[in-house]
């Protein structure tokens, strides 16, 4: 057993000897790790190390591609992810992406609901309103928009177009966010009222978040995992891995010998 | 002595300019010209016949054309059998062919690079360039011969539809491929299954770019002719019953071409036609400037 991958007790998560390939690339080795409940984890690498990759099999996004081949197990409190349906998955597993992409042709309230509304789901007005005031009241976006709901939601500036999106993919209460180097494609005020926001949401949600950037992981992340040609290389406490890498590789990639 | 050739040279240059410019504009002009000389004699020739009536009657006979022209008078009546003809014969080749389409380019869209969606893509290329006429030939062997008994709105229609088809089949499908991809996935991520994701986002958001390639389509087919010949063939009368021969602009204007007393009608119904088709062309037009 690898010393160096830290290992957690009753995780929300459980990925376990979880290999993807596509076509003959193999992109994910192996990897075992289990995500505690309520907490940021990072997961970091250098390009092409697999990360996103690992982040989409989690809500199973990466069955879009094609010749995308997978083996071993993930358990999302307790239960299979690969058994159950995509769908209910994805409900459970919100996911935000490295560009702003708020629906162009949705009001920033339909943006928020739109979960609910293309699924068919039928609620009352007041049912739908408290949704979209709880989700955007949880990504500090509601006071900013309260009156202004029915604008669309591409008016809104970069940074608040990711809240909203943070917030669309909270309306359905997931259990897990999974955000693919959310603030990449924003400024650095944005970029720091994401991260205060992600710190106030894992009270109650689990954050797990691809990221280039060490500093955002030393500074949001609890636990952080480093990834290297498709294997997990260590997994710990981030203050840990940031002051006492354990793995060289680990070492050089944080030193800015490679990455 | 090199102080003088470069003087000399930036001349020479600047002639050369002048030169270019000159001929840039004499094209642009050539290439504009055309459209401007066609609307101004259309203009010119058709305007004292359209009226009012002219939209709401129905196409006079020799006789009364005659009589007017001998007592120096408008031809009386309309086109109203054409307007509505082509009308229902559009608007029919539209209901049967955007659905086809539309499924065909996000089909298209959603399978790019397999064998089967190239092979569809290029016939449909090659469909488009059927000439017009052939579809007629076709849609009178299946839908005249076989399924109304005789001329009818219906085999016009079917062979417009035929010619809509692969416009709006590529229309659809690069309009789809210019939605960023990671709108799609957003969707799909929260659960949305994929036709809800189609429906409810990819075809909301790239709703200009569907409409500019029908209203192009519609305006392409308004004008033809030649396939309804063979199918819709022409009617004096008013008909709005799909199984029965019906009339329509264009069909009228080469009726008119072929009676020496109609003359003044094929101007101002060409004019209309012009008018119709320019309409749908700067709607698209429209749409297409909306798209950002």
């Amino acid at each position: 057993m690898n010393t160096n991958i830290l290992q957690v007790k009753d995780p929300i998560l459980a990925i376990e000897n979880l290999s993807v390939a596509y076509d003959k690339n193999v992109a994910v080795k192996d990897v075992t790790v289990g995500i505690k409940k309520n907490t940021v984890t990072a997961i970091m690498g250098p390009s092409g190390c697999g990360k996103s990759t690992l982040l989409r099999v989690l809500n199973r996004m990466h069955e879009l591609y094609e010749n995308i081949h997978t083996t071993g197990s993930v358990t999302l409190n307790g239960e299979d992810i690969f058994k159950m349906s995509a769908i209910k998955l994805r409900r459970k597993t919100g996911m935000v992406f490295q560009r702003p992409n708020p629906f162009p042709t949705m009001s920033i309230y339909d943006n928020v609901i739109a979960g609910y509304k293309l699924n068919g789901i039928n609620q009352k007005k007041q049912e739908r309103d408290e949704i979209v005031e709880r989700s955007l009241r949880d990504v500090a976006l509601w006071d900013e928009v309260k009156d202004s709901l029915t604008k669309k939601g591409t008016f809104l500036s970069g940074g608040q177009q990711q809240r909203l999106c943070i917030a669309r993919a909270l309306a359905f209460n997931p259990e897990i966010i999974l955000l693919d180097e959310p603030t990449s494609a924003l400024d650095p005020v944005a970029t720091s009222k994401i991260e205060d926001l992600l710190i106030t949401l894992k009270e109650h949600y689990t954050i797990i978040m691809v990221t280039h950037n060490m500093s955002q992981a030393a500074r949001i992340s609890d636990y952080s995992l480093f990834m290297y040609l498709g294997e997990l290389v260590e997994y710990g406490k981030t203050k840990n891995m940031f002051t006492n890498p354990q793995d060289r590789r680990t070492e050089e990639y944080l030193t800015g010998k490679f990455g | 002595m090199k102080a003088i050739n470069e003087t000399e040279n930036i001349n020479s240059r600047i002639r050369k300019d002048r030169v270019f410019l000159g001929l840039v504009v004499l094209f642009s002009v050539i290439t504009v010209s055309p459209i401007i000389l066609i609307i101004s004699k259309l203009i010119e020739k058709g305007y004292k016949q359209l009226s009012f009536g002219f939209l709401v009657e129905k196409t006079p006979d020799t006789m009364e054309a005659m009589t007017a022209i001998a007592n120096n008078e408008l031809i009386p009546g309309g086109i109203v059998n054409g307007i509505l003809g082509t009308l229902l014969m559009v608007a029919m080749a539209a209901v049967i062919a955007i659905p086809i389409a539309i499924i065909t380019g996000v089909y298209l869209y959603e399978n790019q690079g397999k064998w089967l969606a190239n092979i569809t893509r290029n016939v449909s290329d090659i469909l488009q360039g059927v000439p017009s006429i052939v579809l007629g030939l076709i849609s009178y062997l299946w839908v005249v011969k076989y399924v109304t008994n005789g001329f009818s709105a219906l085999a016009g229609s079917v062979s417009l539809a035929i010619m809509m088809l692969p416009m709006i089949v590529r229309s659809t499908e690069e309009t789809l491929k210019m939605i960023p991809q990671t709108l799609k996935e957003a969707g799909l991520a929260l659960g949305i299954p994929y036709w809800r994701v189609l429906t409810g986002i990819l075809i909301p958001t790239g709703f200009s770019g569907l409409m500019t390639g029908i209203l192009l389509a519609v305006s392409r087919v308004i004008g033809e002719t030649a396939p309804l010949m063979l199918t819709a063939l022409g009617s004096r009368a008013i008909n709005m019953n799909i199984s029965k021969p019906t009339s329509a602009i264009p069909l009228l204007i080469w009726e008119f071409y072929n009676d020496p007393n109609m003359v003044d009608m094929i101007w101002s119904s060409s004019l209309l036609l012009m008018i119709i088709v320019l309409a749908f062309n700067l709607t698209a037009k429209q749409f297409a400037a909306n798209r950002k």
